[in-house]
């Protein structure tokens, strides 16, 4: 065999291999959709996406409560975690000494990030549920219902994802502002303008598109986040009407309930799938588009 | 109204206690896993079979099963991330196929594990079940790597950007072919690029779980095959949390997880420093 041939040989292999990362996008959405759609066409979209009722042995597939419960959920999170954490990332872009961020918060925060979920979630179990439902007992509206004085609910799982998102918000936010141009601050400082005055009314906005990318990115994880929150959510399919209540997310209904489901049952927990799936897709390209459209304008 | 002095004083005690906050959170949760687990953790709990759902005794077959899953996992994923990456910078870094590639990469970074182990239950478990044994390390493996993939591809390919061009056109100028010079001079200088990768990838399916609950099989054996099913350390930690109410192996468990996505930290932070000294002098 000569050269040339092995060298096509090679590229052929090499050029399958990349393949392989866009063939299985395809197919994680070809096989999520396949085994889910199903149960939209037989019940009609508008009941499944919009029926409050989930009870799989009725036969009634409503994902309703599980679109809210994700969405308090990640709601939760962001107004936690999105100010401290991009508080975070100015202080270590801005204001923090250079040796501190090296040696304690950098590695801290990387840490934070490569702790599992499990981890997290068995911390809230531990830490944050018990102190949420002693919280609860003082409300007496709420003690006498299991679903809402429990301590397992939308606080406990806001405040966990909160602290899941806080490397991914800190990091890009950080990677933002470091990259406002020094001119930009060099100005306004030479203007006579304090140091904050500069970060917030000159760094800040021209930083915005990666903030705002970061938090988007930081929602995606929030959104996509399964065992943590699953530990201490409570998960009871209820539309919930305090943030006291038990509550379950898209992500937490398939990992629940796949282990003992059959048939139908089990397509309705593929649909879970689609509207999680769609989802993600929307906010991380929202995510994608908002970083580009940021590289453009500096 | 406030002058600008005090608000400057008062902006930048708060950022301050936002990243005291932050590390404190890190602090709390270490601490108080490390401080109930720690106790727990002996010769005995790392080597002795769990007894009555985990409730009792140890957690070896669990590490086994971490290790030989991790292990499967990567033996998958890496090549195939490195190939794809020499393939998306070496050979194609623009055009239509190398945007379609790319934007399957970054569309396979974001799609939750859960959805993944749908994805594996649904092909690997179930259409597979002949090749896979069903719900087995295989199954989980395979799910694992295509979750791991992204990562693997990314690092791989910003660390064979960073290879200075002058190395390919000396190896060109001696004759060398272009996979002669992918193979022997580009990858070999991105290597520890590569590596980082992998160790972040580690970390990654180390904690899965997930994925795993739908398609690993959860059981407490030692896997004797990769087709036969078996449970994680994350995943054994999520049962005897959830499912039995074991909360000091709960405990026991996590302090070995966090022990060893500790290790791992620090080895990527080892060969990254080391990077940085080699291109730097």
């Amino acid at each position: 065999m000569n050269r040339e041939h092995r060298e096509k040989i090679y590229r052929v292999i090499l050029f399958a291999s990349a393949l392989i990362a866009l063939l299985v996008i395809i197919m994680i959405g070809g096989f999520i959709f396949g085994e889910g759609m199903p149960i939209f066409t037989k019940y009609g979209l508008d009941k499944v996406l919009l029926g409050s009722k989930w009870q799989p042995s009725n036969h009634i597939y409503g994902l309703w409560p599980m679109i809210i419960g994700s969405i308090y959920t990640t709601m939760g999170a962001l107004i936690l975690g999105v100010p401290l954490g991009v508080l975070t990332a100015i202080f270590l872009a801005e204001v923090a000494p250079k040796r501190l961020v090296d040696l304690v918060i950098r590695p801290a925060i990387e840490l934070l990030a490569g702790i599992p979920s499990v981890v997290y979630g068995l911390f809230g179990m531990v830490i944050i549920v018990p102190a949420i439902r002693a919280l609860a007992s003082t409300i007496p509206a709420y003690a006498e219902d299991p679903l809402l004085s429990s301590g397992y609910g939308i606080i406990a799982g806001s405040i966990i994802l909160s602290i899941m998102i806080l490397p991914t918000i800190i990091s890009i936010s950080e990677d933002a502002i470091r990259s406002v141009p020094a001119e930009y601050k060099e100005g306004s400082l030479a203007l006579g303008a304090t140091h904050w005055q500069t970060i917030s009314k000159v760094m800040l906005p021209a930083a915005s598109s990666g903030i705002i990318a970061a938090v988007v990115l930081g929602m995606g994880r929030a959104i996509g986040e399964t065992m943590a929150i699953i530990m201490v959510a409570g998960n009871a399919p209820i539309v919930p009407d305090s943030i006291f209540s038990s509550v379950r997310s898209l992500t937490g209904n398939i990992a629940i309930e796949m282990a003992y489901s059959s048939g139908e049952h089990t397509k309705a927990l593929f649909a879970t799938g689609i509207v999680l799936f769609i989802l993600i897709m929307i906010v991380n390209s929202f995510a994608l588009w908002i970083s580009k459209r940021g590289l453009k304008n500096a | 109204m406030l002058k600008p002095r005090s608000i400057e004083k008062f902006a930048k005690f708060i950022l301050w206690c936002a990243a005291l906050f932050t590390v404190t959170f890190l602090v709390l949760v270490l601490g108080f896993i490390l401080s109930n687990g720690l106790p727990k953790v002996s010769w005995e709990f790392l080597t002795a079979e769990p007894e009555a759902m985990g409730a009792a005794g140890g957690i070896f077959s669990t590490i086994v099963s971490t290790v030989i899953f991790t292990v499967t996992t990567l033996v998958i994923a890496v090549p195939i991330g490195i190939l794809a990456a020499i393939y998306l910078t070496e050979y194609i870094s623009k055009g239509p196929i190398a945007g379609a590639i790319r934007f399957g990469t970054d569309a396979l970074a974001g799609i939750p594990s859960i959805v993944f182990g749908l994805f594996g239950f649904a092909f690997f478990v179930v259409i597979l079940k002949p090749v896979t044994g069903g719900w087995s390390l295989a199954s989980g493996a395979l799910t694992a790597a295509f979750m791991i993939l992204p990562t693997i591809i990314t690092t791989t390919e910003e660390a064979i950007k960073a290879v200075p061009d002058s190395y390919r056109e000396g190896s060109y100028a001696l004759g060398a072919t272009k996979w002669q010079t992918v193979s022997r001079i580009v990858l070999p200088s991105a290597l520890p690029g590569v590596m980082t990768g992998v160790i972040l990838g580690i970390g990654r399916i180390v904690g899965e779980t997930a994925a795993l609950l739908l398609t690993l099989g959860g059981s407490l054996y030692v896997p004797l095959s990769l087709t036969d099913p078996a449970s994680t350390m994350s995943m054994h930690l999520y049962k005897v949390a959830m499912e039995v109410g074991a909360m000091d192996m709960a405990f026991g468990t996590a302090t070995v997880l966090i022990i060893t996505v500790l290790l791992i930290n620090i080895s990527a932070n080892f060969i990254m420093r080391g990077l940085k000294r080699r291109t730097t002098t």
